[in-house]
């Protein structure tokens, strides 16, 4: 059975005492997390607080302790293939292989639709071709992987989540590596795709401007414990990014620019 | 013939043409190999012997007929299978380790299987070398490949391409010298042992083809069966399982088929080297990387390059033999630091 993103189970993700361990060190610890369904998640921190363990840990990638819901159901209860039909991860550093085209990599993403042994049938086929579309990477279906270009590369990577057709979309940095056009258009199509769809959101950023601009709530990990939980204007507060990104900042939130967290340190010529 | 493909695909045409290309190549191999050898033939009888289902055709003596049917026809069947193996063992090898180096050879597959076989020649009960051969062949492989594997993993640092292979190199090199004392204590196999070692094909007969058939069969199917799991499995072991797939259990599947498939062939043939480096990344450069097309080709290339390598081995220096891995060797070391060079570059 597929999960849907229904609508009387308000609660998409839900994570309680989750603790990762790698080699008896502790990455993540008691984590506790809710993220509505249709919503967007996003966990930041500074580097090596944890953030990509715990989203492998969400998708069932890690061992780990504690438990995970999806919809209310336990993790542990779907198979191997129902978790990839719910759960599509985006990786920060995908494995690009070597001579595939784009389609033949969209493809990929079906892997959890498919018999074990079955090729594809015309129904894989159309969600490949839509996730292409809607990735604005229709005309590059016979291309090859690597003549594409970062932000081309990285909606490539997002099409395959996405024909996956999983309700839960981890994107673990999704903007790492683009030009700041590239960046929008990737958080744009990301959340039309969430309110179209009504696909529910967890990703991982470093830039708490965008991050602050996209995602509804946010999840400060610092440590590998979580510090802050609630809205930008709950989590993203220049004494709170002081404290555990060591980093002064000013927040704005005016009619005219719109809301940003812009660094205060550092030479200015 | 996958439907992703559509009409206008460059990808398919490519691939549709790699196939005829393949198709139109075995078939030349096969009739070059029926074909040549000291007793000339002819082209017409060969074929008129082929449509009559192997029965002489007027004109054909007996001995013609003989020569034909009972010692070209089942030669070039064993190095179709043999080669049709060894490329698609390397091309699955290369998919589950994510190596582009792995090859039954280097990996110590075949030397595995080459002592095991040693073993089984040196010590077995004789009179059941039938059974006791390629079973202890298949055991050797797959010690080989593990041995290979653990080591280039836990100790070598297992990211690097070339860990495994070195691990592989210096496995395959204690193998073979374990299998080289155990023929030095036992010499009066020395020599079967030693032609055996160096491929030979020069005493092949339908006894071959009874041995090898059934494994490599087996073994082929299955990978076939697999191919577009290699695909998923290209993007990593921990994205492979976010997309659904059990890694561990399709690498234990597809070593095994792999190093039945290579054990079958060392049985049958020898240590050949290179088939499995040379083919796969021919049919790469050819359809792409996709293995739902590179496994196949691989098997239909392979077949048709190693009858045409025998071809080769048993008429340049004629009435003598050159052993048949000496061939390969000589094209498969250049083409190996080819792919090395190629691969150091995109690293």
């Amino acid at each position: 059975m597929k999960i849907e993103a229904r609508a009387e189970v308000a609660t998409a993700l839900e994570v309680r005492g989750l603790s990762v361990e790698l080699g008896k060190r502790p990455i993540v610890t008691d984590m506790r997390l809710d993220v509505a369904s249709g919503g967007w998640l996003c966990i930041i921190g500074p580097n090596g607080a944890g953030k990509t363990t715990l989203v492998h840990a969400i998708a069932g990638l890690v061992p780990h302790a504690g438990s995970v819901r999806l919809w209310g159901r336990p993790f542990e209860e779907l198979g191997r293939r129902e978790r990839a039909r719910t759960v599509a991860v985006v990786p920060q550093l995908p494995a690009i292989p070597d001579g595939f085209t784009v389609e033949q990599y969209v493809l990929l993403g079906r892997t959890p639709h498919l018999g074990l042994l079955a090729g594809e049938r015309a129904r894989d086929i159309e969600a490949v071709a839509t996730a292409l579309e809607r990735l604005d990477l229709g005309w590059a279906a016979s291309r090859r992987l690597d003549s594409l270009s970062g932000g081309e590369l990285r909606r490539a990577v997002i099409a395959r989540a996405i024909a996956q057709e999983a309700p839960l979309l981890l994107l673990d940095e999704p903007t790492t590596g683009l030009d700041i056009a590239q960046q929008l258009r990737v958080l744009e199509l990301v959340d039309e795709l969430r309110r179209a769809d009504g696909l529910t959101i967890v990703s991982t950023m470093h830039d708490l401007t965008l991050a602050g601009r996209f995602a509804h709530r946010f999840a400060l990990l610092s440590g590998g414990r979580l510090v802050a939980e609630g809205t930008r204007g709950e989590v993203l507060l220049p004494h709170v990014i002081a404290e555990h990104y060591g980093a002064r900042v000013r927040v704005i939130d005016d009619g005219t620019l719109g809301w940003a967290v812009v660094p205060l340190s550092g030479p200015e010529p | 013939m996958s439907r992703v493909d559509r009409p206008g695909d460059p990808r398919l045409s490519a691939r549709s043409r790699a196939t005829a290309i393949g198709i139109v190549a075995l078939v030349v191999a096969v009739l070059v190999g029926l074909l040549v050898g000291p007793v000339r033939i002819g082209a017409a009888n060969v074929l008129r012997w082929l449509v009559s289902f192997g029965s002489p055709p007027p004109g054909m003596s007996e001995q013609q007929a003989l020569i034909l049917g009972d010692l070209r026809l089942p030669r070039v069947i064993v190095a179709g299978l043999v080669g049709a193996s060894l490329a698609a063992s390397g091309a699955a090898y290369q998919a589950v380790f994510r190596n582009p180096l792995a090859d039954p050879y280097l990996l110590g597959a075949a030397a595995g299987a080459g002592l095991g076989a040693t073993v089984a020649v040196a010590y077995g009960p004789s009179g059941a070398l039938d059974l006791t051969v390629p079973i202890a062949a298949f055991v050797g492989a797959l010690v080989g490949v593990g041995l290979a594997y653990g080591l280039g993993r836990s100790h070598l640092g297992g990211r690097a391409t070339a860990s495994l292979v070195l691990a592989g190199v210096a496995v395959a090199s204690f193998l073979t010298a374990v299998q080289t004392f155990l023929q030095q204590q036992r010499s009066e196999t020395l020599r079967q042992v030693y032609t055996w070692i160096l491929g030979r094909l020069g005493t092949t007969g339908w006894d071959d083809v009874r041995l090898a058939l059934p494994s490599i069969a087996l073994a082929l199917a299955t990978l076939w069966a697999v191919r577009r799991l290699l695909d998923v499995i290209e993007v990593g072991d921990v994205e492979a399982q976010s997309l659904g797939l059990n890694v561990t259990r399709l690498r234990l599947v597809v070593v095994i088929a792999a190093s039945l498939a290579t054990a079958a062939a060392v049985s049958v043939a020898g240590l050949i080297g290179f088939v499995g480096l040379i083919i796969p990344h021919t049919v790469r450069l050819m359809v792409g990387g996709s293995y739902r097309s590179v496994l196949p080709l691989s098997i239909l290339f392979g077949a048709s390059f190693l009858i045409l390598v025998d071809t080769l081995a048993r008429t340049v220096v004629a009435p003598a033999e050159i052993p048949i891995g000496v061939i390969t060797a000589f094209i498969g070391a250049p083409f190996f630091i080819a792919v090395l060079r190629r691969n150091r570059r995109v690293a």
